[in-house]
């Protein structure tokens, strides 16, 4: 019965939530694009063989399906066992590490997370290392100088902001003392999010003072989190790997129809788990604010019992939050210009790897000071 | 529980020996990752969490991928199969002999190796992460020191030797 239950779940996040959100925030990524430029953008498809147009909505539906149709084409100067295993290499972990986020309180008494595991953030962070063999893989394999020199660009970039990245993280970990995902938004549920503890004992009037001097690193640790996330899924203003005017396409130049699908989905992915990680470590996960949960729990007279329908709105507020930063990630993208590859670098090695490392010394400080000895 | 363990060992040893008998350096690096892959299973499926996380962190996320940057960017190419040499494969079976042979004479002296492996319990009570920071930060502190000042060592002298080389040329990285 648990394996049933952990398939039910496994099946519900991956094809019920991440690939459509995937779909629909490339439609998203197009629809607010044209907004941001003053143009239409997809508009028009709709269900098939009637006017209804649906603000194209059914845009997404037909690109997966011209993606399927169309000939998929593997040029003859490429390595094609790891032509042919690169595009999988780079969508499997990207949906692997969805496996510990938590995506709601509890349904029915069952938790709403898939592996409830005590190393959350590693094993994200181990997994998500692992994308960069299908990166470095299709630009070797394809055998085009674009494509080795945007495979080389997307390593280096994702190894240099994975320090970064790892080190925004300790303060985090440090003021929650945990590392188990689940545990860490109960905490933020009942006590306040990391960047807005008004509530609980996290309240300042409440004698939750560490908590509001913490608000300084919190934030440094969300600033460069945040970036790294956008260096890391290669997206704009950091998507150097794949940036036209000097690579044609990075390094699926010589890729089509399903393979290129596949990287394609595994950047989306990427984000969409991304901007899930920054909910759940920085505001809360699927927790509601002012501590309305502990109000509506003790509203149905059992403190310790989650109804069906809060479990449901738990759900509804993560999906709203991870939406919310699908926005944001497209909105930085069609405002800002691409950095220039020895800048980003410099800003990887030089301001953030630094700025991360000092704050954890600050927030270290900070805890010291205010809760006594570490405990 | 065991079948898992065959698997995964099988996995490891499988394309351990890939990693040997491939003439494609990146078909090696990429086995030995593989590799790690199925250790860090094994420790899941003792429930040692912390320890496969790292593996796959440290070994399959760093190390290697550093590898395989390295061989794609000094590009180099299969190796070509050559003529057997005779000498060299009995020199090498005499020697992989003789390691087997102290291998089983040291292990067979080993008593506390042939309990069982008890694995950690099921439940999410036992804290791993945390019992392994406090032997580490009580009882072997002095060693992470020095290791950490051995790395720190290391990182200096890798940047003192790779910046040596003329002055215009430190630009790039």
């Amino acid at each position: 019965m648990p394996i049933l239950i952990s398939f039910i779940k496994i099946v519900m996040v991956i094809f019920v939530v991440i690939l459509p959100m995937v779909a629909y925030s490339v439609w998203a990524e197009r629809r607010v694009s044209a907004v941001i430029q003053e143009r239409v953008g997809p508009n028009r498809v709709g269900i098939p063989f009637t006017k209804i147009r649906l603000f194209g909505l059914g845009q997404p539906i037909a690109d997966g399906i011209k993606f399927l149709l169309k000939e998929d084409f593997t040029p003859g100067h490429v390595n094609k066992f790891y032509y042919w295993l690169a595009p999988a290499l780079t969508m499997v972990p990207a949906l692997l590490t969805c496996a510990v986020l938590p995506f709601g309180s509890e349904l029915f008494g069952e938790k709403m997370v898939i592996a409830d595991l005590n190393v959350g953030p590693l094993f994200i962070f181990a997994i998500a290392s692992l994308s960069v063999y299908g990166i470095v893989l299709a630009g070797w394999a394809s055998n085009s100088k674009y494509s080795f020199l945007g495979g080389v660009r997307s390593s280096s970039q994702m190894i240099s902001y994975e320090i970064s990245l790892g080190l925004s993280l300790v303060p985090v970990l440090l003021i929650f003392g945990e590392l188990n995902l689940s545990e860490i938004v109960w905490e933020q549920s009942k006590n306040g999010w990391l960047l807005l503890p008004f509530w609980g004992d996290g309240a300042i009037w409440n004698g939750g003072v560490d908590r509001f001097f913490l608000l300084f690193p919190a934030f440094i640790a969300f600033i460069v989190f945040t970036t790294s996330i956008f260096a890391e899924t290669n997206r704009l203003p950091f998507d150097l790997p794949e940036c036209e005017t000097e690579l044609v396409a990075g390094y699926h130049t010589e890729y089509s129809s399903m393979k290129f699908a596949l990287f394609f989905l595994g950047e989306y992915a990427a984000m969409i788990i991304g901007s899930g990680l920054i909910v759940t470590l920085f505001l809360g996960g699927w927790s509601l604010p002012f501590g309305l949960d502990a109000y509506l729990m003790n509203m149905t007279g059992d403190p310790e019992q989650i109804p069906w329908w809060l479990g449901l709105i738990h759900i509804g507020t993560f999906l709203a939050k991870v939406i919310v930063f699908i926005l944001f990630f497209i909105w930085v993208r069609w405002t800002l210009p691409r950095f220039r590859y020895d800048q980003l670098m410099r800003l990887g090695w030089i301001i953030f790897f630094e700025l991360a490392l000092v704050n954890i010394f600050i927030t270290a400080g900070i805890l010291i000071l205010t809760r006594g000895s570490a405990s | 529980m065991s079948l898992l363990f065959y698997i995964f060992s099988g996995l490891m040893l499988g394309f351990g020996i890939m990693v040997i008998v491939c003439r494609n350096p990146l078909s090696s690096a990429l086995c030995l990752v593989i590799s790690f892959l199925g250790l860090a299973a094994l420790f899941v499926t003792l429930n040692a969490y912390f320890i496969s996380i790292i593996q796959i962190l440290v070994y399959t996320g760093a190390v290697m991928v550093l590898f395989l940057f390295i061989i794609m960017l000094l590009d180099i190419r299969e190796e070509k199969s050559k003529d057997w040499n005779f000498l060299a494969v009995g020199g090498g079976v005499v020697v992989l002999f003789g390691f087997v042979v102290q291998l089983i004479s040291v292990l067979g002296g080993y008593e506390d190796g042939k309990q069982k492996m008890v694995p950690f319990p099921e439940d999410s009570s036992h804290e791993d992460v945390k019992m392994i920071g406090a032997e580490i930060f009580t009882n072997y502190n002095f060693h992470l020191q020095v290791l950490g000042v051995l790395l720190l060592v290391a990182t200096i002298g890798v940047v003192v030797l790779s910046r040596r080389q003329g002055k215009e040329g430190s630009e790039n990285n």
